[in-house]
């Protein structure tokens, strides 16, 4: 089972249109939902008159911000948000009030009707207008001014490392947001019935926060709520955060007594955002002549938005995971979020990790030309071993980076192609790793990521029950896999509930390519006991030692005597229900590699990039089919952040958004899409469920480097810049005509007030993981959690 | 989501009724052929008609007569007609061009030519507008890419329009009697205005485009864009040569004539006269195509209302205009 190319179990249902998304909904005597949005991009609210949309005929309820006064937010450290703005608006699209009218038309209607007096503030367009202005303040609260988190974290002292290097280089690089662009936009439903318990239906990863956040804001016991994610139609993370039209359905829903429902429109969808932060970044590397690191000191400043979201994880995992692939002997990391007048940053796709590793990729191919190395020997030659701490104590398991730099450099022909194709024509190399899983919670506590329960019917069938949301990714399948590899079942056999707080055990969500991980574990464990209850009982009816009950084509059968046994459902009628468990964390790292080829058109700058070789290290393949599809997806993700996304504002107007709409935020077509080789390299983690780690994440890493490492090949220039716009390789191409430097890219890392670094010695200088006081300074105690606080979150 | 406001759906069978229809809705009413680009524009409340008057049934406007075209023909079956491909590729192939392949089985012919002038000022829903204070293009005053000017600076988007006006060809109207109908030459359809766009007045229905005959003229479009569907030109070329007749063999033929016509940088389809004459004599030798190439790129100009930067947006038309006569030089 385990391995093939599975179906997957909502295939054909997606396929025939028969899955029903959150917008399917329609409950009698509906009412549909509006946002008023504010149109400033940072006010003060002086004054919400709805009294002339309260007498518009049709309209039911309209809500303001004073009516769901309780804040909220993903992290505990950033309850930042309201679902109505109170006092004030943070940017253009910021949801002001709420509307439930007997139909759509008339709650748009009665949006216009609401009268709303703002105050404007000074807006804040961007990172460096942050820095530079720390008053007014987006929020009161923070690093100071309008910076929102400043970390500073040292593993060992990088100067001394520069000293001893042989080359030392620094560069600065910029990352610019883009966002997920599901296909489905966000859309809830909610019903509060008569015996006062409120039922949400939404398009939502995180049905387990959506509850806590619902619970918080409305006061609201948590058993009185039942959360139900519907079938997403793509996440990508943009549905990982509580949002405000949940939160203003349920209300409506509780003041109005009849259902409600909201779907937003794309343009809405680009206000929820939680997409890539925009980051500028500068590295300084020491490196010894033959490419080893000795050390690096990296910075990132983070263009937040106008909220906290996910943003503190999100600044700590740019800082993260650059030790995880090169050995780092030395590390040093300041990062810093900005608070913006702009639509809140979070979690996408590889949350935090594409900007940094960009930068990093980037930077190594400017070391390897410089020290006349070719770029693929050079992390070849430098690959952090497996089973080994880093520098910032992150415990690396199994390490498939070397195998996967090796599959792609000979599918691609690497070593007759790298600086040898005619001019236009190049190509580039680029590795990364991500998490599989964050090893804490967002919210602290001690109990299980992930239940599941079973439930085993006496005609044969098995179902799954786990809190976890399938999103498209596959993640009902897996649990379908997993099950029926234990239990000798068809995955087709296994009815999956997944994702509703009222049948299901808690799973965190469907966010930091968790779900195989966490759930796979807790399903192999629920699986196995319950294998153990019905083998119990088999054994004893067919009169042998339970160890000789085998699981196969749905029989349970005398592995001696195979023609001995029961089916299934007769087994299960011996042995009737059993639960299963949860299971705690257990991360691993994915290695990737890849290889682009590009056309230069050096007239107009513009990039094509006709092919890509891919080699993903996944630990071990449980449906070979969907771990294609992610690979495969993630690399047409990167190419459109490598290519052309772009959250684009203008700033001289009101920081709008230029462009909130599928035709005009440009996202490649099938057109733009490339052929795609990839490779599965299979060595499975002891800390995986039968050996597996994520691949929904990590192949989008390295696909914006290794594009603009190949358009160096091409034409000489680099694009230190994401995404490689054709003016940006335009102007770097007249730069270089005229005999200046050839490059695209941010000038300039700007001054900010760093906090005193927390000092942890790597582990091969003494350390323990715990802070020194180096210097009478640093705090000490809670420093391992502070490493281990870099992989939190999503 | 995003809805469209009610309206009435009126479907005519001939023009007759159309007319009548239209004269009865007054201004309330609006024509739609194929809607691809009317009911967009009713969700963001950019026309907002009370009266939808459909086009789509009247048979007249479906047919094809020698060189006389229908506009209610959608752009797959332009792009896909025999004739078209051989005698008319321009046209094929700048149809085919638009948009995607659904879209294209919707629009029509007419509703390219006709395209509402485009501006990512104004190609917002109603509320993105009403928080920059909306444009003088609907709803306000202003005009955003360049607020000190008196008109309207939306851009001419369509892919069809500039090779018509290159090609010379001639659109028939149809109004209420008594003036009936009139005959105007491509180029004098429209205005270089982003709000008064068309010199086609509201009750008056565009009914044919007469092409012209093909006697020795060659012509090719070049779009640039984005990505190679979806998206609509910032820049299109429409180059029109025509060949010295007779006379000496096919690679010494000379231009007797020729016009160079950009769409995407104006608010109509831009003809660029002194590209045009930088021709006239040449056998397009590189030196009269660069020539050509720079009395384009010199008066063009873009303004930022559309993707991409405008500064390169200005920079490609020499380019795309380089490259559109070359590959008639290829083609002579």
């Amino acid at each position: 089972m385990v391995g093939k190319a599975h179906r997957k179990t909502d295939a054909t249902a997606k396929v025939t249109g028969a899955t029903r998304f959150a917008d399917d909904l329609f409950l009698p005597r509906m009412l549909y939902a509006k946002l008023l949005r504010s149109p400033h991009p940072h006010a003060r609210i002086v004054r919400i008159d709805p009294s002339r949309a309260l007498a518009l005929a049709g309209v039911k309820a309209v809500l303001t911000g004073k009516d769901l006064p309780i804040p909220f937010g993903i992290l505990p450290v950033s309850q930042d948000e309201h679902a109505l703005a109170l006092d004030k608006a943070r940017f253009v699209g910021d949801p002001v009030a709420g509307v439930a009218a007997v139909s759509e038309e008339i709650a748009t209607a009665a949006l216009d009707l609401i009268v709303v007096e703002y105050e404007p503030l000074r807006p804040v367009r961007d990172a460096l207008d942050a820095v530079a202005h720390p008053d007014p303040r987006i929020h009161a609260y923070g690093d100071g001014g309008n910076l929102h988190k400043l970390i500073n974290l040292e593993f060992g002292d990088v100067e001394e490392a520069f000293t001893a290097a042989d080359l030392v280089r620094e560069d600065l690089l910029f990352f610019d947001g883009n966002t997920h662009l599901p296909m489905e936009q966000h859309a809830a439903a909610a019903d509060w019935s008569a015996d006062g318990k409120l039922t949400l239906w939404s398009s939502t990863q995180t049905p387990h926060y959506v509850h806590r956040a619902l619970a918080q804001v409305l006061e609201l016991a948590p058993a009185r709520i039942r959360v139900i994610a519907t079938p997403n139609g793509g996440a990508f993370g943009g549905k990982s955060d509580p949002f405000s039209h949940e939160l203003v359905v349920a209300k409506l829903a509780m003041v109005t007594g009849r259902p409600v429902k909201i779907t937003l429109t794309r343009e809405e969808v680009f206000y929820c955002h939680r997409g890539r932060h925009p980051t500028l970044m500068w590295v300084k590397t020491g490196v010894k002549r033959d490419g080893s690191i000795t050390g690096m000191h990296f910075k990132s400043l983070l263009d937040g938005g106008g909220y906290g979201s996910y943003g503190v994880a999100s600044t700590y995992y740019t800082g993260a995971l650059q030790t995880v692939t090169y050995p780092v002997p030395r590390y040093k990391f300041q990062g810093a979020r900005a608070f913006t007048s702009k639509p809140p940053c979070g979690p996408k796709r590889g949350h935090g990790t594409p900007q940094p590793r960009f930068a990093l990729e980037v930077h190594l191919d400017k070391i390897a030309e410089q020290l006349g190395i070719d770029p693929a020997e050079l992390r070849l030659k430098h690959l952090v071993p497996p089973n080994s701490l880093t520098a910032n104590w992150l415990r690396i398991g199994t390490m498939g980076l070397g195998a996967c730099i090796e599959k792609v450099v000979t599918g691609s022909g690497w070593k007759e192609k790298f600086r040898k194709l005619p001019d236009g024509k190049g190509i580039g190399l680029a590795c990364s790793s991500y998490i599989t899983g964050a090893g804490l919670p967002i919210y602290w506590n001690p109990m299980p990521h992930s239940g599941v329960q079973l439930k085993c019917d006496r005609g044969g069938g098995v179902t799954v029950f786990c809190g976890s949301t399938e999103i498209g990714q596959g993640s009902d399948s897996i649990l379908a896999v997993i099950v029926a590899e234990v239990l000798g079942l068809d995955p087709f056999d296994i009815a999956i509930v997944t994702g509703d707080t009222d049948l299901t055990p808690v799973d965190l969500g469907s966010y930091s390519s968790r779900v195989t991980l966490m759930t796979g574990h807790a399903a192999i464990q629920a699986a196995e006991r319950a294998r153990d209850v019905i083998a119990r009982h088999a054994a004893q009816k067919l009169g042998i030692p339970p160890e000789r009950a085998a699981f196969a084509d749905a029989r349970v059968f005398d592995v001696e005597r195979p023609e001995r046994g029961l089916t299934f459902g007769e087994a299960v009628q011996l042995a009737e229900a059993v639960r299963g468990a949860g299971v705690g964390p257990s991360p691993a790292y994915s290695y990737s590699a890849c290889v682009a080829e590009v056309d230069v058109d050096a007239a107009t700058g513009i990039v094509r990039v006709p092919k890509i070789w891919i080699a993903h290290d996944v630990g071990r393949c449980i449906n070979a089919a969907t771990v294609m599809g992610q690979i495969e997806g993630s690399v047409y993700m990167g190419l459109g952040e490598a290519l052309m996304e772009e959250m684009a504002y203008r700033g001289n107007r009101n920081v709008v958004h230029k462009i909130p709409s599928l035709l005009e935020y440009k996202s490649p077509t099938t057109l733009e899409m490339c052929d795609v080789v990839t490779y599965v390299v299979e060595d499975p983690d002891p800390n995986g469920p039968f050996g597996a780690k994520e691949c929904g994440q990590g192949p989008l890493l390295p696909v914006p480097p290794a594009v603009a490492n190949a358009v160096y090949d091409a034409v000489g220039v680099r694009i230190d810049e994401v995404p490689i716009t054709p003016e940006k390789v335009f102007k770097a191409l007249r730069r270089k005509a005229k005999g200046e430097e050839p490059r695209y890219g941010p000038d300039r890392f700007p001054d900010i007030l760093w906090p005193e670094p927390i000092r942890v010695p790597p582990p091969w200088e003494g350390g323990d993981g715990t802070a020194t006081d180096g210097g009478g300074r640093a705090r000490t105690g809670k420093v391992v959690a502070v490493a281990r606080e870099t992989v939190r979150g999503s | 989501m995003l809805r469209l406001p009610s309206f009435t759906y009126l479907q005519p069978g001939t023009l007759q009724e159309a007319l009548a229809m239209k004269a009865d809705a007054g201004p309330q009413g609006m024509y739609v052929a194929g809607g691809t680009d009317l009911y967009p524009n009713m969700k963001r409340r950019h026309q907002e008609p009370r009266i939808v008057i459909s086009l789509m049934g009247i048979p007249e406007l479906r047919r094809l007569e020698g060189w006389t075209v229908g506009t209610c023909i959608t752009l797959t079956e332009l792009s896909n007609l025999p004739t078209f491909q051989r005698s008319y590729s321009v046209v094929a192939h700048a149809a085919d061009l638009v948009s995607t392949p659904l879209l294209r089985n919707m629009g029509t012919l007419g509703g390219n030519l006709c395209l509402d002038t485009r501006c990512n000022y104004y190609d917002q829903t109603y509320e993105w507008r009403k928080a920059i204070d909306f444009c003088m293009k609907k709803d306000g005053h202003i005009c955003w890419v360049a607020p000190s000017s008196p008109r309207c600076w939306a851009v001419s988007s369509s892919d069809v329009a500039p090779v018509m006006v290159a090609i010379g060809a001639e659109y028939r109207l149809v109004g209420p009697s008594p003036a009936a109908e009139r005959v105007v030459p491509a180029a004098r359809f429209y205005h270089n205005d982003g709000i008064n766009y068309l010199t086609k007045q509201p009750d008056e229905i565009l009914a044919a485009v007469r092409l012209p005959p093909p006697d020795g003229w060659d012509a090719v479009y070049h779009k640039l864009r984005r990505r190679g569907s979806f998206d609509f030109p910032v820049l299109g070329v429409a180059a029109w040569v025509k060949w010295e007749q007779g006379a000496g063999s096919r690679e010494q033929r000379r231009v007797t004539e020729a016009r160079i016509v950009l769409g995407g940088v104006a608010s109509w389809p831009q003809e660029m006269p002194e590209a045009g004459a930088a021709l006239a004599g040449t056998a397009l030798e590189d030196a009269a195509i660069a020539a050509a190439a720079e009395a384009a790129y010199r008066p063009a100009k873009p303004l930022d209302n559309t993707d991409f930067d405008l500064s390169w947006r200005k920079q490609m038309t020499r380019v795309y205009v380089t490259r559109a006569l070359e590959e008639l030089r290829r083609r002579r």
